[in-house]
């Protein structure tokens, strides 16, 4: 199964170890992501509510781009998974701003025909690749590891179609099929804060105290997340939550391709888990070494 | 002898004078071949106009009507009737819609002028081609059949059995009473629900003229108006009528559960005995029990070891070995009163039910508020404490474009009474989240009055969501309501120790199979389609067949009885007419042309093509046949036609359309 892959911008920097994580288990699943040449930045989320055309222009070259491959295009970030999508909605139902792009395209000396289909890697690891695949792929047994499954709010909403938008289970199912244990998180698309971390930062910090309150509740090990603003806001800022709100958290925050990696059995430092901020510990560390 | 047709023109008013250049359009016809008359008139359809028509057919004019005026569905039967005044059969009458489809929908009044000319012009040539048809009567059999046997059904079939006819009413559930019989108090009286509901169910079960099946299903529907014939399944109860006194020894001594053995109080709620063998409530009707086969431990086990029942029933009533029953029956009138069923709101995620205790439906709190329910009318938590604050959440699954897009009606009024009766038997809080507050009945607005003095707290809002993860130490322990408040403008976040969900009204899971079997259309939001929404609410399109009640739409007690007042009366006129006229206007099957293919079998929404096994060939029910024509375009062969829609009178229709070009 042939993609083409268009990484964003924080694979590449921050979630490295994202892009770490994927590049050891995409050749085992039989996944060939193609990275698009010369993409840019999808525009971030924030920046359609500034400047409309300028972003859906922005974010519209890169699917211009892809469209001479006749694949679909796949990204593991839940905000360029959003924004591509979105681009694509305004491109195909509303004419005015087809036009408008139309035009901007052109002046790049491109065009797009509105045929690309955006996908997040979690929809080609479960739909495509499938849970029966990956069961069988499996080489360590996570059994007793209790993972909670947190989407973030981009992945499902508006609806995308490849999920629940109030009770997604791509990942419950994953969790299952990697033999961890799936625990109760009502909280799983509640709003980590996003980038309000860099400008309210004390209601971001709070938003990712329930989180973390909620998965130590219900007796997680580890979250398992598929987000790079996710991940960040409750792995790096975990030690920043615990000085505000006076607690001791101390759950890693890992991604869903770095518990796939370690079910199949893939050296942790070729996951990045040594680069987390939470480090694996307790529990979770005996049963990763034991298993 | 040549043809002579008359043209008259309406002006509607203005709704067509406006638009269309009546003067000129009155000299084209003049113009047109066969046309001996064209007469204009302000409105054709009072009493003057139809006179002018009439009267010129009586004095011998003209032999052929065209009335250019709105859409038949109108006033068809209208101008029809003033032709067979004048003496000449109704079915050399037609009409040109120059209304509906010409003026109402044309800016340019050049345009609506040439296009009423070409509509005319097609019609005159159609009324060339009209044939004469008779008229058909059929006897209807006095007897009713009600399906359904709520308060609706109840209504209808007391109605008519008071009138002295006779009537069947099939009830799917082993008793009659429907949802009423599982409320407490009813709003806005707060009047005991069972108190003014089972003496009109024991008139049912008593009444000499009322035969009842329950536990039964309709299983087929043939026939027409007057002369349906009913099939029914009897379903087995396992304890035999007859006999059974419904003592209630047999329940008593049964040792099997129809609910969570470990269940808690808001899983083991119940009307009656929550035993295999049980009456549904203790006021049923019939009185007799009935064996739930799923949890019967006779049943379960395949050496049939217990037999508890049948060894404590004195009388014997008790049989294992029943078999399902199919009663066939004829009748001339169907009542559908079939209900609803309330939404399930485990669907809406975000509300928790299902998930999370203490979240339960409206339906569920209305059993819990029952005296003789399995609480004993006692508002109780999960785990039997008292509660200390409610919630009752409104628009549960209405009024929301992800489930239902219609208000159901009775939510925002029975919401308005549990909170009265929490307020009555419990010092709880009481908090109803709602959009908009409708209380659109008699004595309803008064009774949110009340309401309001009672101290209930008010939110306007929608629920976000309800959950159990706290946010602070008040929290814990508690159902969390994230609820933006509208009127405050802000997001507040309210812990509770119980959430009711008002759930809404939807058709009842069987009622497309019922739609089906009657030929009555279901709706886009699921309820039975009424022959018009305002003048004919009870009739169908199907003839012989009425609807009451919430198969419909959504409605509340006092709504329900009314409808069904309103259907058993259009039944009884229906039977003191004793005969009835129907279609003339049907579709044939040329029998040496017919392949029998039996595709038209399959195309007729009335089910009135069967297939002749001994001839080989289709043949149309000429009482059931509608003359919709979809078997006559469906016919592969040609071997089928429509009288009064013939081949060759539509043609000469197009052509005259085209006469203009």
């Amino acid at each position: 199964m042939k993609y083409t892959y268009y990484p964003g911008c924080s694979v590449r920097a921050t979630a490295n170890i994202y892009q770490d994580s994927i590049d050891a288990i995409a050749p085992a699943l039989g996944v060939e992501l193609e990275e698009l040449d010369d993409w840019n930045c999808c525009g971030a989320t924030a920046y359609m509510s500034v400047r409309e055309l300028m972003s859906f222009a922005i974010s519209a070259r890169n699917l211009a781009l892809a469209e001479k491959y006749h694949r679909d295009l796949v990204t593991p970030c839940s905000a360029c998974y959003l924004v591509l999508n979105k681009t694509n909605h305004y491109f195909n139902d509303y004419p005015e701003m087809r036009k408008k792009l139309g035009q901007a395209l052109e002046a790049g000396g491109l065009s797009y025909s509105g045929n690309i289909n955006v996908r997040h890697i979690l929809d080609v690891v479960i739909n495509d690749v499938g849970t029966e695949k990956i069961a069988s792929l499996v080489k360590k047994k996570l059994k007793g590891l209790k993972v909670a499954p947190y989407y973030g709010c981009q992945i499902v909403r508006p609806e995308m179609g490849f999920d629940d938008p109030d009770d997604p289970k791509s990942m419950d199912i994953l969790i299952d099929a990697l033999g961890a244990e799936t625990v109760k998180y009502s909280l799983k698309t509640k709003c980590c804060g996003a980038s309000l971390m860099g400008t309210e930062e004390k209601m971001a910090l709070k938003l990712c105290r329930e989180l973390l309150a909620d998965a130590e509740r219900n007796g997680a090990h580890c979250i398992i997340t598929l987000c790079p603003l996710c991940q960040m806001n409750l792995d790096i800022y975990q030690s920043k939550v615990n000085s505000l709100f006076k607690t001791k958290f101390k759950i890693p925050v890992i991604y869903f391709t770095q518990l796939i990696g370690l079910a199949m059995g893939v050296k942790p430092e070729k996951l990045g888990m040594k680069r987390l901020g939470v480090k694996v510990s307790g529990e979770m560390k005996r049963i990763i070494e034991g298993a | 002898m040549a043809v002579r047709i008359g043209v008259y023109i309406c002006h509607c008013g203005t709704n067509i004078a406006g638009k269309v250049d009546i003067a000129k359009v009155v000299e084209f016809a003049k113009g047109l071949e066969n046309v001996s008359l064209v007469k204009d008139y302000k409105f054709m359809c009072s009493d003057p106009g139809q006179a002018l028509l009439q009267k010129d057919v009586e004095d011998g004019l003209i032999d052929r009507v065209v009335v250019a005026s709105c859409s038949p569905l109108m006033h068809e039967n209208t101008f029809r009737k003033a032709t067979e005044r004048g003496g000449l059969n109704p079915y050399l009458f037609t009409m040109a819609n120059i209304r509906e489809q010409c003026s109402w929908v044309h800016i340019d009044s050049g345009q609506t002028t040439d296009k009423a000319k070409d509509l005319i012009a097609a019609a005159v040539r159609r009324a060339f081609l009209l044939e004469p048809l008779t008229k058909r009567e059929v006897p209807i059999n006095p007897r009713t059949v009600v399906i359904g046997g709520g308060i609706a059904g109840i209504q209808a079939a007391l109605d008519l059995a008071e009138a002295g006819k006779k009537v069947v009413l099939v009830e799917r559930e082993p008793s009659i009473g429907g949802h009423m019989s599982k409320f407490d108090k009813t709003f806005p009286t707060l009047d005991c629900s069972a108190c003014i509901l089972t003496p009109r169910m024991v008139s049912v079960g008593q009444h000499a003229n009322i035969e009842l099946m329950t536990y039964s299903e309709v299983e087929e529907v043939s026939g027409f108006v007057g002369n349906f014939n009913i099939r029914v399944r009897k379903k087995a109860r396992y304890v035999d009528s007859e006999l059974c006194n419904g003592c209630g020894a047999c329940w008593e001594k049964c040792p099997g559960t129809r609910v969570p053995r470990k269940g808690n109080v808001h899983e083991k709620l119940s009307l009656g005995p929550t035993t295999p063998i049980y009456m549904p409530f203790m006021q049923a009707v019939p009185a007799i029990p009935v064996i739930d086969t799923e949890t019967c431990l006779y049943f379960k086990d395949d050496k049939h070891a217990c037999g508890l029942c049948a060894k404590e029933c004195e009388r014997g009533a008790i049989d294992y070995e029943m078999k399902d029953e199919i009663v066939e029956f004829e009748v001339g009138n169907i009542i559908i009163a079939t209900g609803f069923q309330t939404f399930d709101p485990s669907v809406i995620k975000r509300y928790g039910y299902g998930e999370i205790e203490n979240v339960m439906t409206a339906l569920e709190f209305e059993i819990m508020n029952c005296a003789s329910g399995s609480t004993g009318g006692k508002i109780l938590k999960a785990d039997g404490g008292v509660p200390g604050s409610i919630g009752i959440i409104h628009c549960v699954g209405s009024r929301d474009k992800h489930y239902h897009d219609y208000c159901s009606r009775v939510c925002c009024m029975y919401s308005l009474k549990y909170s009265h009766l929490i307020k009555e038997k419990t010092d709880a809080e009481v908090y109803e989240f709602y959009i908009d507050m409708r209380c659109f009945g008699k004595g309803y607005e008064e009774f949110y009055d009340r309401l309001l003095t009672e101290d209930v707290r008010f939110v306007r809002g929608k629920v976000a969501e309800v959950t159990d993860v706290p946010t602070c130490k008040a929290e814990e322990g508690k159902l969390i309501v994230k609820v933006e408040d509208t009127l405050i403008g802000n997001v507040r976040r309210i812990p509770l120790d119980m959430v009711i969900l008002s759930t809404g009204l939807e058709g009842h899971a069987t009622l497309r199979e019922i739609a089906k079997k009657c030929s009555v259309s279901v709706g886009q939001d699921g309820f039975l389609i009424e022959k018009h929404p305002k003048l004919g609410p009870v009739s169908t399109a199907t003839d012989g067949v009425f609807i009451a009640g919430a198969c419909q739409s959504p409605k509340d007690i006092p709504d329900t009885v009314a409808q069904a007042s309103a259907a058993s009366s259009a039944v009884l006129s229906m039977i003191t007419r004793e005969k009835i006229e129907i279609e003339s206007a049907t579709a044939e099957v040329d029998e040496d042309k017919c392949s029998g293919c039996k595709l038209c079998n399959t195309l007729c929404p009335y089910l009135a093509v069967k297939f002749d096994e001994e001839k080989g060939v289709s043949v149309v029910n000429q009482a059931l046949c509608k003359g919709c024509g979809t078997c006559v375009a469906g016919c592969p062969s040609g071997a089928i036609s429509a009288k009064h829609f013939e081949d060759r009178q539509i043609f000469a229709e197009i052509e005259g359309i085209f006469s203009g070009l």
